[in-house]
This record gives structure tokens, C-alpha cells and sequence, in this order.
């Protein structure tokens, strides 16, 4: 049993953290919402820069293969400072879901891209009416010469618009809610039958619906065999999900603390009044048992045992949903009128916050998934 | 980051594990695995076996004849002695006062008492709490006044764990009342409890147990030698004390226990003629609990491993403690649900005498709803939970 990180995560964890400090303040941050991207190049290519775009590549596509811990650090330091860029959606769940495909060919041609922070390449997968039920795929994709033709509609794909490349989740056969039939394919967004539409999150982060109708796209991996890579790089994913709240919460708690102690009122600081003591007493006992659930979320992610995996994971994202709505809406609270500005970051904290519990399957979901899942 | 146990751990947990399987009086163990309470005689009995076993004191040094284990050989030990079954400690002696004698009585005090709490021949108690002093116990009043080579004590003691069974008492009694802070003028003694002048009344609590007590003092004659370091530097010791009440705090490895019967309770009641474990609200109710205590686990074993490399393990006991309790109350009173009706018949004898019999119903409800009265007093004693908020926000967050 050990808890502490490697010199290399250390050093890691630093480096993330220092940028965002020095190059990611709140308002370079709101420099870039403004933009009509609404996330900056420049700070990919930075991020790109440190390494952090090759995190999750295979050692032999020219990557690092850090895993899921180091994932976890650096998606602390990103969530403090509520970094809009596409590390999750291109840096995360993108090289889990190639490098779980098992095809070569696929691998050696896009990685280089992707490790280089090149190109963005995004894993279009969730549909209207599904909230984190992987198999509920409805997108059809018919075989046609020696390609396939797609069509279907996904929905709130993180950075869809940002993608020089897209892979498509479809089914080559049965229905909604069979695992297997599931395939992968690669799509170029420009092509056509395929029509974005981009727009805002509450939480800052930019996400597009994406219509695809008898759009051409080539298979990646076996067909009808992509449920257990889908899955796996959906787990992963959520593990760095649950660390980005992580961040987050300690940013928030910290702001919270600082603020009340500031803040006057009756002729003393309302840190004073006990009733805020212990408020924030309770906010810090939950963000720690977040803290302990993204631990327990990053090392069991990648567990061989597929129960196992999926009762930590469900675990930890109904505490770190529950822990974060608590101390997103008391970090509020506390702050009175000015929690509800745009103007001070907690706002902005506590909508991210808010984006987490609701993305990758809410609480609720998760707490039903759990019941279902038995112990190993 | 790594959250398994090493070989050399593992080796050691088989050892335990095969140490109970032959040990563990079966008797015991089915009465703690049904929730009823245990005699003062089952406890003495277990603590001899441990005693024999060379484990009579896990917590504590080698030196003073403990086991020397690591915090994590501990955290280990307590684990799988829960799940077994096996009694809880008995805080008093071998938690609380034990660490104090050693590190601040002189040699004569450690040699005597320090053997005979190992070895389960003496019961000790506290003597903190007044019914002027609860969560403000520095204001407490009972007076020791020095008269040649003894004190003479006077007053009241209450909330007195299991006294009825006790030899000894430590007590916290003030002997400077003219002191500058109330803090100041307090003293720390043993004392025994066949002195003449010494009272003690049991106060039944809601559940019909008689677990705690008052303890009246009258003219009550102690020997100086009984006195534990300086006059009136009480308090630091009991605040070193209370310190060393928070280990396994959390009560992780009891929880598990304790959610393990809930389930099988769960199973064998029904709602709607299937199986109450199938209900998907009271399924998501137990499903909450349970990672609730998933999360109390890692907490705490984070807490564990800031002890073993010696980083104070500090104020983040009182995370633990309020959430272990929060866990502790939500298990018994899920249980009662889990029975319903049944869970109201009340069989006094159950919770006195570790009677499985119950007036009505199935026997695994005789004790429910007791248990759910009793456990609500795991968020007032031991530092109430309001208490620990203070604590966090005090040494944690600086306010």
C-alpha cells in the first residue's frame, strides 16, 4: 500500500500545475471563451509542448503510455484552473479507444498526429436519449463496396467541432442495447453527409450535435467487436473525469476559504460564524472522500477484472457527482451575491462541476449501475 | 500509488485470518454477528486469548509488551478480527490510559498497571465527562485536594462506560481552582475503584441497556503516587489522550460486517413478494452506504499510511470519525427498515444477555431497533460531531 507518486508523476504534476498558473489565468481563460472557437490552439500547442497530448499514446506510436495516475495529476492541475482545451476528449478517450482497437494500421496512422497534438481526432459515440449506457447505440453503418455508409445522430460530443478527424460509433448489426455489433469507424468531417453544429456548454467547454447521413467511413478493428475497447476507454476516461473534479473541488474550497475570510459583515469576518465553519468543514470531509474515490478510480480503471472495474468506477463517480453538487452549491452559497457572478471563478468552478455530474452517466446512473454489478 | 497490501502483509493477514478461525470462541463471535451484545466475562475471556496468543495489545510498543506492529499490521488486525466477529477493544484500558502511563507515568506506574491491561486482569474506565462538562471539559469540577501523601476527591462523574465492570478509573479532577484558565488547574489520576466513598449508578438508556453510568466520589482517598505526571498539567495529558482514542476511528472493518448482515437481512425480507434486496429503492439505499464505506476505506487507509512514514496523522482522524459514524448510524437504521414491522417487538433480554430468541418475528430482528437507538450515540461521545467540525475547521482549515 503506498500512496505516494513517483518523482517523474511529481515532477509531472508540477509542470501542469505551473502553466496553469503562469500561462491559464482567469483572464487569459476568458480571453479564449470570448474567441469563436472558443478553445486556443496556442494553448494545445503548449499543452502539446509539455508532453501532455503524448500522455496516453503507446510507447511504440512515439508516446509515453503514462497511464491512468499520471491521467489523474494532471487532469487535477487542468481542472483547477478550468482549462478549456480538448485534453480529455483528444488526449484521453481518444488514444484509449485507438490503442484498445487493436488495429495496427489505424494506430500507426493516426498517433503521430495525435501524440504531436497535431491533429484532433474525437470519438463521436454518444447518442439523444442515452446518459452513460455504452451498448444504447442506435447509429446504423451498411456495408457498402469496400466501405461502409453511416448514418445517425450524435449528441454533446465534447470538441466535436474541433475534430480534423472523427471516430464514429456504429452498429454493423442487432440493436440498441446489444453489445455485440458495435464497431469504430473513421470519418472525415468534411465530407459529405456529415453536418456539424457547434455550440457552447454552461460549463465553458465547447461541444457539437453531429448528423451523419450516408456518410462514408472506414472500419477500424473487427467489426461488431468494439463494445470491450468502447467500454474501457469510456472507463479511463471517467477516471480522469473524476480527477478533473477533483481539481476542481480544491480550487473552490480554497476560494471559499479565502473569501469568507475577507468577507465582513455584522463587523467581523464571516469565517467567524460557526455555521460557515462547519459548512466548510463538511465541504472539505467530502472533497476528501473524492479525493480517495479518484484514486480508487485511476488504479482500478485499468483492472483486469471487468466487474471489478465497473463497481469502482460507478462508486467513485456517485461520490465525486454528490461531493462535487455539495461543494459547488455551498462554494455558492457562501459566497452570496457574488457567487452568482460571472465575474469571480467560483461561478465558473461550479459550473464545470455541474457538467461532470451530468456527463459520462449522472449519479443516479451510476448508483442503479453499481446495485448491478456484483462484487467479484 | 499502489492500493494492495505487500507480500509480507498478506503472509501477515493469513496469519490473523487462521489465528481467529482457531481462537475466536464461536459463542462470541455468533453473538456479534447477530448484533447482540456481549458479557463484561466474553470480553475478559477474549483479551486472555489474545493475551496468550502474544497479541494482548496490538496498539501498543514492544517494550511495554505490546505487539509492535506497523499502523498497517494494525489497520490489518482490526479488519479481520471485525469481520470475524471478535469483540471490539475496550478503549479505556488499553487505548486510552495505556498510552498515557507510558508516556508520561514514571517506571513504578508502568510496571504496575501496564501488565495487568494486557493481560485483561483489571477493567479499566474514564472518568472525563461531568454533567457540567461535556463538550467543554476543561470546565469540569471535581475537586482533588491535597492532604499529606493523598488527595481527597469530591464529585461527579458521568457517561462512565461499563464502570460496573471496572477496577480502575482514570479521572480528570481539578486541584488548583484558583488557576488562571480552567485548563491549567487540572490533574490526572488513577484511581481504585474499591476505594470507600466511590458510587456507581447505572443510567439506562433508551435501548433499555445499562452501558453507562454515574460515578459519585465522597471523600475518596487516592495516593499521590497515583497521580500521572505534574499537578495540574492534567490536561495535556488528556488531551494526548483523546489523540490516541481516534485510531481505528473509522470502524471501517466493523462497517463491512455490519453491511454483510444488512444484506443478508435485505435477502431474506420481502416488499412487494421479492426479495427486499431487490427493491430498487431500498437497493440504491443500501448501494450508497456501501460506497460511502468504499470511500471511508481509502480515506482512512490514506490516513494509515500519512502515520506510517510518521507525518502526524492529526486532525484528519476527525474525517474519519464523522464519517464512520454517519456510516455506523445509517447501517442500523437500515436494518430496522430492512425488517419492518418485526423490527418494533422489544426483547430486553436481547441486548442484556446476548439472547437470540425474540418475542415475535424472526430472531435476526429482536435486536434491530435497539441497535438503531444505541448507535445514535456514536456522533455525540468521543468528541461529538459538532466537536470534530470545529476541529477541521480550526487546525485544518485555520480558521
Amino acid at each position: 500500500m503506498d500512496f505516494n507518486f513517483s518523482e517523474e508523476q511529481q515532477l509531472l504534476a508540477d509542470t501542469v500545475r505551473r502553466f496553469v498558473r503562469e500561462s491559464y489565468s482567469f483572464e487569459a481563460r476568458r480571453e479564449i471563451l470570448k474567441s469563436q472557437e472558443g478553445w486556443s490552439r496556442d494553448v494545445w500547442n503548449e499543452l502539446a509542448g509539455l508532453g501532455l497530448t503524448a500522455l496516453n499514446v503507446p510507447e511504440a506510436h512515439g508516446g509515453l503510455n503514462a497511464g491512468p495516475v499520471d491521467t489523474m495529476l494532471v487532469m487535477n492541475a487542468l481542472g483547477e484552473g478550468l482549462v478549456v482545451e480538448p485534453f480529455l476528449s483528444a488526449a484521453v478517450f481518444t488514444p484509449a479507444l485507438l490503442s484498445r482497437l487493436g488495429d495496427e494500421k489505424a494506430a500507426a496512422d493516426l498517433f503521430p498526429g495525435i501524440a504531436s497534438g497535431e491533429r484532433i481526432v474525437i470519438v463521436a459515440h454518444q447518442e439523444p436519449h442515452t446518459r452513460g449506457e455504452i451498448a444504447h447505440l442506435a447509429t446504423r453503418a451498411e456495408k457498402s463496396g469496400d466501405g461502409y455508409v453511416i448514418d445517425g445522430h450524435k449528441a454533446v460530443i465534447a470538441h466535436g467541432g474541433a475534430a480534423d478527424e472523427l471516430l464514429v460509433t456504429a452498429r454493423t448489426s442487432g440493436k440498441a442495447g446489444d453489445t455485440d455489433g458495435m464497431s469504430v469507424f473513421r470519418v472525415d468531417p468534411g465530407s459529405a453527409g456529415v453536418t456539424i453544429k457547434s455550440y457552447r456548454t454552461i460549463d465553458g467547454q465547447t461541444a457539437a450535435d453531429i448528423e451523419l447521413k450516408g456518410v462514408k467511413g472506414n472500419l477500424i478493428g473487427a467489426a461488431g467487436k468494439a463494445f470491450a475497447a468502447i467500454e474501457g476507454a469510456y472507463e479511463v476516461t471517467l477516471s480522469a473525469l473524476c480527477a478533473e473534479a477533483v481539481g476542481i473541488m480544491k480550487a473552490v474550497n480554497a476560494a471559499t476559504l479565502e473569501y469568507t475570510k475577507s468577507r465582513k459583515q455584522f463587523g467581523q469576518p464571516i469565517a467567524k460564524f460557526q455555521v460557515l465553519q462547519h459548512r466548510m468543514a463538511d465541504m472539505f470531509l467530502q472533497s476528501e472522500q473524492a479525493l480517495s474515490m479518484s484514486y480508487l478510480a485511476a488504479i482500478k480503471c485499468t483492472d483486469p477484472d471487468a466487474n471489478e472495474r465497473k463497481r469502482s468506477l460507478s462508486a467513485a463517480k456517485v461520490i465525486i457527482g454528490q461531493a462535487g453538487r455539495f461543494v459547488g452549491q455551498q462554494a455558492i452559497q457562501l459566497h452570496g451575491g457574488m457567487g452568482m457572478t460571472d465575474e469571480l471563478m467560483v461561478s465558473h468552478h461550479f459550473k464545470r462541476l455541474t457538467g461532470i455530474d451530468i456527463t459520462f452517466g449522472d449519479t443516479d446512473f451510476h448508483l442503479e449501475q453499481f446495485v448491478a454489478t456484483p462484487a467479484a | 500509488m499502489d492500493l494492495n497490501f505487500t507480500a509480507e502483509e498478506l503472509a501477515f493477514r493469513d496469519e490473523v485470518r487462521s489465528f481467529l478461525r482457531d481462537q475466536l470462541p464461536a459463542d462470541i463471535a455468533a453473538k456479534i454477528r447477530s448484533g447482540l451484545a456481549i458479557r463484561a466475562a466474553d470480553y475478559t475471556r477474549w483479551q486472555k486469548i489474545l493475551h496468550k496468543k502474544g497479541w494482548g495489545a496490538p496498539s501498543w510498543p514492544k517494550q511495554f509488551g505490546g505487539t509492535g506492529w506497523s499502523p498497517v499490521q494494525l489497520h490489518i488486525y482490526d479488519e479481520e478480527a471485525a469481520a470475524a466477529g471478535a469483540p471490539r477493544t475496550i478503549p479505556f484500558g488499553l487505548k486510552m490510559v495505556a498510552p498515557v502511563i507510558m508516556a508520561f507515568g514514571n517506571p513504578a506506574q508502568q510496571q504496575t498497571f501496564l501488565p495487568r491491561i494486557v493481560s485483561g486482569e483489571d477493567w479499566w474506565c474514564q472518568g472525563y465527562s461531568e454533567p457540567g462538562a461535556g463538550s467543554d471539559l476543561a470546565s469540569l469540577k471535581t475537586r482533588a485536594e491535597r492532604q499529606g501523601d493523598h488527595y481527597i476527591v469530591n464529585g461527579q462523574k458521568t457517561w462512565n462506560t461499563l464502570g460496573q465492570h471496572a477496577d480502575w478509573i482514570f479521572c480528570l479532577v481539578r486541584t488548583d481552582p484558583n488557576a488562571p484558565k480552567q485548563q491549567m488547574g487540572i490533574s490526572f489520576l488513577l484511581i481504585d475503584m474499591k476505594t470507600p466513598g466511590i458510587t456507581v449508578r447505572p443510567i439506562i438508556t433508551m435501548d433499555g441497556a445499562h452501558e453507562v453510568n454515574e460515578v459519585w466520589f465522597e471523600n475518596v482517598k487516592v495516593p499521590v503516587e497515583n497521580r500521572i505526571g505534574e499537578e495540574n498539567k492534567g490536561w495535556t495529558y488528556a488531551k494526548f489522550l483523546l489523540g490516541h482514542e481516534r485510531t481505528n476511528i473509522a470502524g471501517v472493518g466493523a462497517s463491512k460486517r455490519e453491511l454483510g448482515r444488512l444484506k443478508d437481512i435485505a435477502r431474506q425480507e420481502t416488499k412487494n413478494g421479492k426479495p427486499l434486496i431487490d427493491d430498487p429503492l431500498f437497493a440504491a439505499r443500501i448501494a450508497q452506504v456501501e460506497i460511502d464505506l468504499m470511500a471511508l476505506e481509502i480515506t482512512n487507509l490514506r490516513a494509515l499510511s500519512a502515520e506510517a512514514e510518521k507525518r502526524a496523522p492529526g486532525p484528519e482522524a476527525s474525517v474519519l470519525k464523522i464519517k464512520g459514524t454517519e456510516i455506523q448510524q445509517t447501517l442500523t437504521e437500515l436494518m430496522m427498515y430492512a425488517v419492518g414491522p418485526y423490527a418494533l417487538p422489544f426483547h430486553r433480554e436481547s441486548s442484556e444477555e446476548g439472547d437470540l430468541k425474540s418475542v415475535a418475528g424472526p430472531e435476526y430482528a429482536a435486536p434491530l431497533a435497539a441497535s438503531y437507538c444505541n448507535m445514535r450515540k456514536t456522533s455525540i461521545y468521543g468528541g461529538s460531531n459538532e466537536i470534530q467540525r470545529n476541529i477541521i475547521s480550526q487546525m485544518i482549515l485555520g480558521l
